[in-house]
């Protein structure tokens, strides 16, 4: 086990309450097929402090140590890198911020101005797609986000490739990240397409229940006034989630779910008419990494029940009359096929 | 004392928190004109933070300049790479003047920095003239202290007071300063039954708490320091006026009289039976601080909070980044710009051999700063629809219900083309803009959901305030196009009075304004039968006149996209 650093950002086991958000983001370290999770809700209710803990958490990867799309093996890396040390060494899982108004050079790569000016060569320079590789690749504020950028993320998101073509370069490279969005939905919407991209989503709000705030307000002050001591404490609860991250990997090729599962994913997403088969897939992959991390050997229905909402409520199709918002139609729905 | 000057004194005191610990609290959000004011508690500020590193950034600073970039001016000439340091790599003090103007990419980039904990601040500079205008709301909740100085006249704003000395000796005493557990929570309370959600602001009023206390010499956070933190980051975001806990049972026997001056003695010996628990102190303090506009935005469906992150910001313009090409121009490389290589390198060709001559290096292409050709992009901006709705009484419910039909077609297929909406709303003795342009549908909803009818028509003042509506979202890169929906002849006019003659020339007015403002947009009438003078309006606006007497949802979306899209 790793020593507890003494700065580095706030853990995540010390996040108080916000447990969908939390398990969501589990949840998709456990199985990164899952695809993204996108968070919405209120503004302070730590939304990025989730993000930016979880980097802390999840366990490291091996990678080729020079290589720009941290790939796996020598085989993967790249034609386009000039990749002189082949050796595998372990790299913290990659956690790629993607600010807002980034530019389109800066998300793809482009052509290395500098060396193309002054060496006149051409190379190619990896943007942040590169960088996110196997790991995750986070977007707050998501739904400020520019069209042309969620065009180009869609697409990436898609295919797992990147493609640049212009400029002269023809380069293409690995990209397969879990998107991370965050968001206020009162400050605009998020296409329809983005939103059926992330895996899970969960609503998160300020907690009003005056303990849990008090607790908050104390953990945070306790962390901005001595980061190592704070970081020391919760080094094993961080630890301990990690460990049972790991352990769920392992365990999730050997969960069963049998027809009756599959069925009652059909049915709920039949139910809720939602589109396309992705609801169904996404619910039950949600549902076997939920019960690896529990550690039970087979998806029951309380383990759908549970990822239900955040596995399937942005996948409604938006009905402007109904003023009730897609979670508590979940909810119902979920009661009355699964009863 | 008076209101100015003891909002003076909290600006005076404000600055010697932020001073204090600046990074703590992550900034100042204030609000002021440019004015001798202003000037004055900025002489305050630079006072107070003397020694330390200050910079000042603009609404539309690029990246390079925010997190540094290669110096390419330098690169070229000197043929080594040279990099120009960004203005957030150093620990420091960033000014934003014009804060009200940032866009939100700007807001996120500087809320991001000022959460890494870099040891940076902000003191944003926010001119904006309206509550809509106003720093956008991801920035603002990272500023500790919100200082609203608008109204503050010159005479009650002395030069400020800023102790150096004591500061320094603050200084020292800020590490030590304990905070009883109790501090905590009641702030956490506070903050709640203000309404204030954010988890941020408890926390940035517990630093300014413990500033406070080791401004006045105190190795403990205090009463008087919890009283300062709620009145500089508590009260001025309060969304709501507090009210008693419901598990309080201890209910007096009689109950209370609205405030008279004469229960004051009453209340103050009740208060020597049973001390009044710490919160209710708190809290009274708060409530003499809350914004005096509170009222008002909690009526207008919390303006704070629905106020779109960036208006007035023109974060609606779309950079030069996309769209149609149009052909290379010599320009700056940096910024957003792209450089379009070929088109440089085209330029550079024909002075390779006087350049290689010149330098004595034969073996490299020559390119100079003046070479350097930059891409464009042309490309429309975004359309903002903005409807018009008579709520008036001769506007049957029925008919109301099927213009908000109607526009609630004409949403989805906005929210699909990315078309911004707005509403603005006339009936009794006014007009009122219920939604500024905006691509939120839930807003949009709520807003159109709560839309009453009924009382006259004061269609002039509908045209008005459709007219400014639309003369701001083009100022902001919008699109503007009108469309209004009624089905009566205008029978109030712009003062709010009914007088029918002088509504249908104040109509008229505003009608031939909005046609040499050259506003595109239709007249739809949803009258029974076709309603005269309504075409004679439309011919005025220059605009197309539908009558739609059997309008329903369906018909008066297609009439909309048609006379908007000629195309």
């Amino acid at each position: 086990m790793t020593e507890p650093a003494t700065t580095g950002p706030f853990p995540f086991s010390a996040i108080v309450g916000q447990d969908d958000m939390k398990l969501a983001m589990i949840l998709t370290a456990i199985d990164p097929g899952i695809g993204g999770v996108l968070v919405f809700g209120d503004r302070g209710t730590g939304k990025s402090t989730a993000v930016r803990g979880l980097a802390a958490l999840l366990p490291p990867i091996k990678a080729v140590a020079g290589c720009p799309v941290n790939s796996a093996v020598e085989t993967d890396v790249p034609e386009w890198a000039q990749v002189h040390d082949h050796s595998i060494v372990e790299k913290p899982t990659p956690v790629v911020d993607l600010p807002l108004g980034a530019t389109e050079d800066r998300v793809v790569g482009a052509l290395d101005i500098e060396k193309a000016l002054t060496q006149g060569e051409k190379a190619f320079e990896p943007g942040l797609l590169a960088k996110a590789n196997r790991g995750y690749l986070y977007i707050d504020e998501v739904n400020l986000l520019e069209d042309h950028l969620v065009d180009l993320l869609l697409d990436v998101a898609q295919s797992g490739q990147n493609v640049v073509e212009r400029e002269g370069l023809s380069i293409r490279h690995a990209a397969r990240f879990v998107l991370v969005g965050s968001g206020n939905p009162e400050e605009g919407e998020l296409r329809p397409q983005l939103l059926d991209r992330f895996g899970l989503s969960v609503e998160v709000e300020s907690p009003k229940d005056i303990d849990t705030r008090i607790d908050v307000i104390r953990r945070r002050d306790a962390y901005d006034r001595d980061q190592a001591a704070f970081l020391a404490d919760w080094h094993d609860a961080d630890m301990t989630l990690r460990a049972q991250i790991v352990t769920a990997r392992d365990a999730l090729a050997r969960v069963d779910a049998d027809d009756s599962i599959l069925r009652d994913c059909a049915e709920l997403c039949i139910a809720l008419g939602s589109d396309g088969l992705r609801g169904e897939l996404t619910l039950l992959r949600a549902a076997r990494a939920l019960a690896a991390f529990e550690g039970d050997p087979a998806v029951t229905r309380d383990h759908v029940r549970r990822v239900a909402p955040s596995a399937l409520r942005h996948r409604l199709r938006r009905d402007p009359l109904d003023e009730a918002g897609t979670t508590t139609r979940v909810t119902r729905t979920v009661e009355e096929v699964l009863a | 004392m008076s209101a100015g000057e003891e909002r003076w004194q909290r600006a005076n005191l404000a600055l010697a928190c932020f001073a204090l610990d600046p990074a703590a609290l992550g900034g100042i959000w204030l609000r002021a004109r440019v004015g001798p004011v202003r000037d004055r508690f900025m002489q305050g500020l630079d006072l107070a933070v003397r020694g330390r590193n200050t910079r000042r950034l603009h609404p539309n600073i690029g990246d390079d300049a925010l997190f540094g970039s290669v110096d390419l001016a330098a690169t070229l000439d000197s043929g080594t790479l040279t990099k120009t340091r960004g203005l957030l790599e150093e620990p420091g003090l960033l000014i934003l003047p014009m804060a009200e103007r940032a866009k939100s990419g700007l807001a996120a980039r500087l809320a991001g920095a000022l959460d890494d904990r870099r040891g940076l601040s902000l003191v944003a500079l926010d001119e904006g003239a309206g509550p809509e205008e106003r720093i956008p709301q991801a920035l603002a909740d990272r500023l500790a202290i919100h200082l609203d100085l608008t109204d503050q006249r010159l005479s009650d704003a002395p030069d400020l007071a800023i102790d150096t000395d004591a500061l320094v000796e603050a200084r020292r005493l800020l590490p030590d300063v304990t905070v009883p557990e109790t501090a905590i929570s009641e702030l956490a309370e506070v903050a709640m039954r203000l309404g204030v959600l954010s988890l941020r602001a408890p926390l940035q009023a517990l630093a300014v708490a413990r500033a406070s206390a080791a401004l006045s010499g105190e190795i403990e956070v205090d009463e008087p320091d919890l009283i300062t933190a709620i009145e500089l980051v508590l009260a001025p975001r309060a969304t709501q006026f507090p009210e008693a806990p419901p598990e309080e049972a201890e209910e007096p026997e009689d109950p209370p009289e609205p405030d008279t001056p004469d229960d004051t003695p009453d209340e103050a010996s009740d208060e020597d039976e049973t001390p009044p628990l710490p919160t209710e102190i708190l809290l009274e303090a708060a409530k003499a601080m809350m914004p005096s506009d509170l009222l008002a935005r909690l009526e207008a469906g919390r303006a704070a909070r629905n106020a779109p992150g960036a208006s007035g910001s023109g974060a609606s313009k779309k950079g030069n980044r996309r769209g149609r090409p149009m052909p290379s121009r010599a320009g700056r490389m940096g910024g957003e710009a792209r450089v379009d290589l070929v088109a440089t390198l085209r330029a550079a060709a024909p002075w390779q051999p006087l350049r290689r001559r010149a330098t004595g290096i034969p073996d490299r292409i020559h390119v100079r700063m003046s070479d350097i050709r930059i891409r464009q992009f042309e490309e429309k901006s975004d359309r903002a629809i903005i409807f018009v709705v008579d709520a008036s009484g001769s506007s049957a419910l029925a008919r109301l219900a099927e213009t908000k039909g109607a526009i609630e077609l004409l949403l989805a297929e906005a929210y699909s083309r990315r078309d911004h909406v707005a509403l603005v709303a006339f009936r009794g003795d006014g007009a009122e803009v219920l939604l500024p342009p905006t691509r939120s549908l839930v807003q949009t909803k709520r807003r159109l959901a709560q839309l009453p009818g009924g009382g006259g028509t004061p269609l002039a003042s509908g045209l008005k305030a459709a007219l400014d509506l639309a003369e701001l979202a083009r100022s902001k890169g919008l699109t503007p196009s009108v469309a209004l929906l009624t089905d009566g002849r205008a029978n109030v006019d712009l003062t709010g009075t009914a007088n029918r003659a002088q509504a249908a020339e104040d109509a008229t007015l505003m009608a031939r304004a909005l046609r040499a403002r050259g506003m595109p947009g239709l007249v739809i009438d949803t009258g029974l039968r076709p309603t005269r003078g309504l075409d004679a309006l439309a011919l005025d606006m220059g605009v197309p006149y539908l009558p739609l007497p059997r309008a329903d949802a369906k018909a008066v979306s297609a009439a909309v996209e048609t006379a908007l899209d000629p195309a």
